[in-house]
């Protein structure tokens, strides 16, 4: 598939600033399966970039992969210029299933990352309760996870990845689990977080829409073994009321344009 | 239990049970069945003499130093195997032959390695407890979420945090039941091995009742460590009940 041509996509222009992420020519194999072949890719910070592609075509693996959680089978990837031999304090994660400590309480978890680098509880109590509140919990730091819903529960796995201040945040499908207001409710809340904490933000998705409406850059993969497909970068203008982007005629485009050019591989 | 409209407690049968246990003691039908309240009187009358107290130290030392060992041993394999595939593969047989192998008839050999004493005694206990504990561990470390270990490795967790912060706490459920189950066998253990090497603890007051026909000692002594057994058991499992609040909420 070539890159959709129309006026809202275009390919990656020279970046602005150096890069914080850099993925050089990273494949993946599973025994038998390629997972990933052969990308190149390259993050800015402050930007929110959605990896979207058809089930199975490695959006997770490439996230793991720049998390450090598993080897290349080729190519490397580099963080602020170093190479990534594992998981690191710029790099913090959301997991699709939460991944939230049973036996603790929202704030212990909240913490747990700050816990795991020794800071003093004190500390990071403080830090944990001002995320809490950040994410719209407040009121819950002692409640248990089973005590929430799917939506507070990622919230919690939200403010946590926040509390340990990292510069890169990779977010694994991770409204896929609550429902339709939820996400929305979600979306809008981090289009908020992107645009005040300047963080570079890696957001793997299905949902077209989702993608258009959050993503300054979408990276289209293909599925197994993912390439890079097309590279779109929808020109919303964001600020605003945050309603009034999904009647954008740009943002319709938009979903529009990936859509039929995914439709390929769908039929 | 019902009889005539009245409803009895639980334990009712087993006072049934205790009053033929007395009439066929009174009967003397046999010399190895005294009555009951003679082994009750008897009871009263060895439990504060210092052979009773020097009898119980030596195996309550044997039950909790063996079972203590097989805690620490037991769990951090456990765990090494519930995430290693290749330590899961070289001590899965063995811990599977040991876990239903009769291991009475490894006392023996215990005694000719560690002597007649308490040593051997002790590692019989351990023998009995561990491979269960063992198992469960494995059992619990193997159902964790892959996403947990994930996520504490994501966040900078080592190897070793990520055995206490995550292992431990996340297979809780799992290990809490290997251990009680570790300890019950524990007690076979301790009970067998002091048996076998008849001339410590317990072990040696069976002896010397049994050789001399002292039924009523015999059975109160016997009394004594059905009751220690039970009371471990009950322990364990209301300390289990505490933590199932959250393996329910697990998942
Ligand atoms: N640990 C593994 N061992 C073997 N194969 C794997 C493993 N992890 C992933 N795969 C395979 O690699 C391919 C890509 O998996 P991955 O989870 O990255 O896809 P994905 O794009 O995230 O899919 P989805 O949208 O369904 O989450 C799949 O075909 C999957 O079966
Ligand atoms: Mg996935």
């Amino acid at each position: 598939m070539s890159a959709p041509s129309t006026a809202t996509a275009t390919r990656p222009t020279a970046p602005s600033t150096r890069p914080i992420v850099e993925v050089r020519g990273v494949s993946k194999v599973y025994g038998k399966v390629r997972a990933l072949h052969a990308i190149d890719l390259e993050f800015e910070p402050g930007r929110l970039t959605s990896l979207l592609g058809p089930s199975g075509c490695g959006k997770t693996t490439l996230l793991k992969i720049i998390a450090g959680l598993i080897p290349p089978s080729e190519g490397e990837v580099r963080i602020q210029g170093r190479p990534v031999t594992g998981p690191g304090p710029e790099r913090a994660f959301v997991f699709q299933d939460f991944a939230l400590l049973p036996w603790a309480t929202v704030l212990k978890n909240v913490a747990f990352g700050l816990e795991l680098r020794g800071v003093p509880r004190a500390e990071r109590e403080e830090r944990a309760r001002h995320w809490i509140a950040e994410v719209g919990l407040a009121g819950f730091e002692q409640s248990y996870p089973h005590q929430l819903s799917g939506g507070m529960r990622q919230r919690v796995g939200l403010a946590r990845a926040l509390a340990v201040d990292a510069q890169v945040l990779l977010m694994d499908e991770p409204f896929s689990a609550v429902d339709e207001q939820t996400r929305r409710k979600f979306q809008e809340d981090l289009l908020g977080l992107v645009a005040r904490e300047k963080k570079t933000f890696l957001f793997v998705t299905h949902s077209i829409e989702e993608a258009v409406y959050l993503s300054d850059r979408i990276v289209l993969l293909s599925p197994r073994p993912g390439r890079v497909a097309g590279i779109v970068e929808p020109k919303i203008r964001r600020d605003g009321d945050p309603e009034r982007i999904r009647r954008d005629p740009v943002y319709l485009d938009t979903v529009e344009t990936i859509w039929r050019g995914l439709k390929g591989y769908v039929e | 239990m019902q009889v005539a409209g009245f409803r009895l407690p639980a334990s009712s049968s087993l006072l049934l049970w205790l009053l033929l246990w007395e009439l066929v003691g009174r009967a003397e039908v046999t010399i190895l069945l005294p009555p009951i309240t003679a082994i009750a009187a008897r009871l009263v009358e060895i439990v504060p003499t210092p052979s009773f107290a020097e009898a119980l130290a030596i195996t309550g030392q044997a039950f909790f130093l063996g079972n203590a060992i097989a805690i620490l041993v037991g769990v951090p394999v456990g765990v090494l195997m519930g995430r290693s595939r290749i330590a899961d593969e070289l001590l899965l047989p063995w811990v599977n032959l040991f876990v239903s192998a009769p291991l009475s008839a490894l006392v023996p050999v215990l005694m000719l390695l560690f002597g007649i004493g308490q040593t051997t005694i002790v590692t019989t206990v351990f023998l009995f407890a561990v491979w269960i504990i063992v198992l469960d561990t494995r059992a619990g470390v193997r159902g964790i979420p892959p996403s947990l270990l994930e996520m504490a490795r994501c966040y900078g967790a080592g190897p070793l945090q990520c055995f206490f912060k995550i292992h431990l706490l996340a297979a809780l459920p799992e290990i809490l039941t290997g251990i009680r189950m570790g300890v019950i066998r524990g007690v076979k253990g301790v009970v067998i091995g002091q048996l076998l090497v008849s001339v410590v603890g317990f072990g040696h007051l069976f002896e010397i009742y049994s050789s001399n026909f002292l039924m009523e000692h015999f059975w109160a002594l016997l009394f004594v460590l059905f009751a220690f057994a039970v009371l471990v058991a009950e322990g364990l499992a209301w300390l289990e009940r505490r933590v199932d609040y959250f393996a329910a909420a697990r998942h």
